[in-house]
């Protein structure tokens, strides 16, 4: 049983670690390890589409996160005192954005997007005083953070009430006995509490903003993020600079969640 | 200010980000699929069927995921299911969290590196050229519904294990000493109390890893080398390449119909066990 458990360890972790050992190969040729070098790692970081690309990555996820995060707590916590229609559609939403597969997300982003744009642009170009050139809309950075932070408000929410609904409800209705305001009761008892889950939420958001290829292969127009820039390298062949690149990735994204899935289970536990 | 027009004020920001990114653009998707094709790639506005008249015409797509992704699904449980059982029962309980986080971690990294390193290993410098060593020659893994299968379980495996660990933790570990204790012997009391007990965990990680690989699109393209085609590989060429954008709305509205068909009977059969939980999410 035990050495069954090994196996699929090392199944789920020699691919990645493959992967990070070729990254330090000095050799030209990515599949004969011919010494140690991190002059790959160098390479990557000196490529300008490569920072390019990273740099898009970070300001989507970093942006789309926090938007998430921030908007994702507040109709949680408002969902927390809600019954009725209200409530249903908002669970109806949210079930509806977690369950459609990422590929349905990005086409209807696409298309929902450039048949509004479409219909906007003439219109704000003929409002627009003579003289001026008129603000466009087209898909690029900030259509790419709107559909991540629609995705991933989803899953805050969902991570959030998980928290609120461990919560001692004592500890509010206490607070309230005890005459502190709504606002006091929640940035006093509330917010302390659910603290963990909602930087926990936002690292989960960040990972999966920066690790997402479906939806911005759609929505991106014509930036290009880093697993965009990573899948249209592979098409052309394995390099070690993809190796070094995918190290980092997977370095970065393993950090991250390491702390998120500490964050939620230790503050868990603290409910209990 | 009353505790009304508070959580309407709270609720604003994600009701309107919810309209705008996903209610408006779904109903695009499904406006369109009634719509015929634009000389210039866009959509004439029509009623017709048409477009999903012509879904025949994809059916490879729809064989090609039907088929794979019911045996990723069923060889996933095979190989997550005996993991789940060491981590629920028989692992010390200090290590349980961090043996856990293992397990899920990889699930949340980019699921297109960890393709990527299938290619790696299953090209023609990796596993085949080790086998050439023990003289077993000529074989060819990559671009092949193998290497497809194999990248599915990789991907997958972690969404498979979690769900059903979390049904055999909760499981009352007295029965199984009971059990034992009335002489039944341990296959017999496994498939007496665990596995039935544990219904629940295998259906929502089947549900779950199913309904992911019925949208999947990296796997078949990286691993599949265009031989191996599944619907989001259609979904991409017809928006991305042929810009067919009413033919690729009915087939996107197909696929998420028959999610939905797959969610529903999957509901049903999982509130006929009378164990309905609802706590056994992803994360």
């Amino acid at each position: 049983m035990r050495l069954y458990a090994i196996v699929v360890y090392l199944f789920l972790y020699i691919p990645i670690g493959i992967i990070a050992l070729f990254s330090f190969n000095a050799g030209r040729h990515a599949s004969e390890l011919q010494g140690f070098s991190i002059k790959w790692y160098g390479k990557a970081l000196s490529n300008p589409f490569v920072m390019d690309a990273l740099e898009t990555s970070l300001i989507v996820a970093f942006t789309s996160a926090l938007c998430a995060s921030v908007f994702g707590t507040m109709a949680a916590v408002a969902l927390q005192g809600i019954k009725g229609p209200l409530r249903t559609i908002f669970d109806m939403m949210i079930y509806i954005a977690v369950m459609i597969p990422g590929i349905v997300i990005g086409i209807a982003t696409l298309i929902g997007l450039v048949t509004v744009f479409d219909q906007l642009n003439p219109l704000i170009a003929s409002i627009w005083p003579n003289g001026f050139e008129p603000p466009k809309f087209r898909m690029g950075i900030g259509s790419l953070i709107a559909a991540h932070t629609m995705f991933l408000m989803a899953l805050v929410v969902i991570i959030i009430r998980a928290r609120l609904a461990g919560m001692d409800r004592a500890l509010t209705e206490a607070s309230s006995d005890l005459y502190a305001s709504p606002m006091g009761t929640f940035i006093q008892v509330t917010l302390p509490m659910i603290f963990p889950a909602i930087l926990a939420g936002f690292l989960l958001s960040f990972t999966f903003s920066f690790d997402d290829f479906i939806i911005a292969f759609f929505v991106a127009g014509s930036e290009t993020t880093l697993p965009i820039y990573v899948f249209s390298s592979i098409r052309r062949g394995v390099t070690p600079e993809i190796n070094a690149i995918g190290t980092m990735v997977l370095v970065i994204s393993l950090l991250l969640l390491i702390t998120a899935q500490l964050l939620l289970q230790r503050g868990g536990k603290k409910n209990k | 200010m009353t505790q009304k027009t508070r959580n309407w004020l709270l609720l604003a920001p994600a009701g309107a980000w919810f309209l705008v990114m996903l209610v408006i653009p779904l109903s695009v998707v499904f406006i369109f699929s009634f719509g015929e094709r634009a000389p210039s790639g866009g959509v004439v506005p029509a009623f017709t069927f048409e477009q999903y008249a012509n879904l025949p015409a994809r059916w490879a797509a729809f064989k090609n995921t039907m088929t794979l992704a019911p045996i990723g699904t069923f060889s996933a449980l095979l190989i997550a299911y005996p993991l789940a059982y060491f981590l629920a029962v028989k692992v010390k309980p200090e290590w349980k969290t961090i043996l856990l986080v293992l397990v899920i971690v990889p699930f949340w990294t980019s699921i297109l590196i960890r393709s990527y390193a299938w290619i790696f290993l299953l090209g023609g410098r990796g596993i085949p050229t080790l086998l050439e060593w023990v003289g077993i020659e000529g074989v060819r893994l990559i671009n092949t519904p193998f290497a497809v299968l194999v990248g599915i379980i990789y991907g997958y495996l972690p969404l498979m294990v979690f769900p059903i660990y979390v049904s055999l933790d909760k499981l009352d570990k007295r029965l199984l000493e009971a059990s034992s204790d009335l002489g039944a012997k341990p296959w017999r009391t496994f498939l007496q109390i665990t596995l039935p007990l544990s219904i629940p965990g295998i259906a929502t990680g089947c549900m779950l890893v199913f309904i992911l690989l019925m949208g999947e699109y990296l796997i078949p393209a990286l691993l599949g080398g265009g031989k191996v085609f599944f619907v989001g590989n259609a979904l991409v060429d017809l928006f991305l390449q042929s810009r067919n954008w009413a033919y690729g709305s009915a087939l996107a509205m197909t696929l998420v119909v028959v999610m939905l068909i797959i969610v529903t009977i999957y509901m049903w059969i999982i509130s006929r066990l009378g164990a309905g939980r609802k706590d056994v999410s992803i994360m």
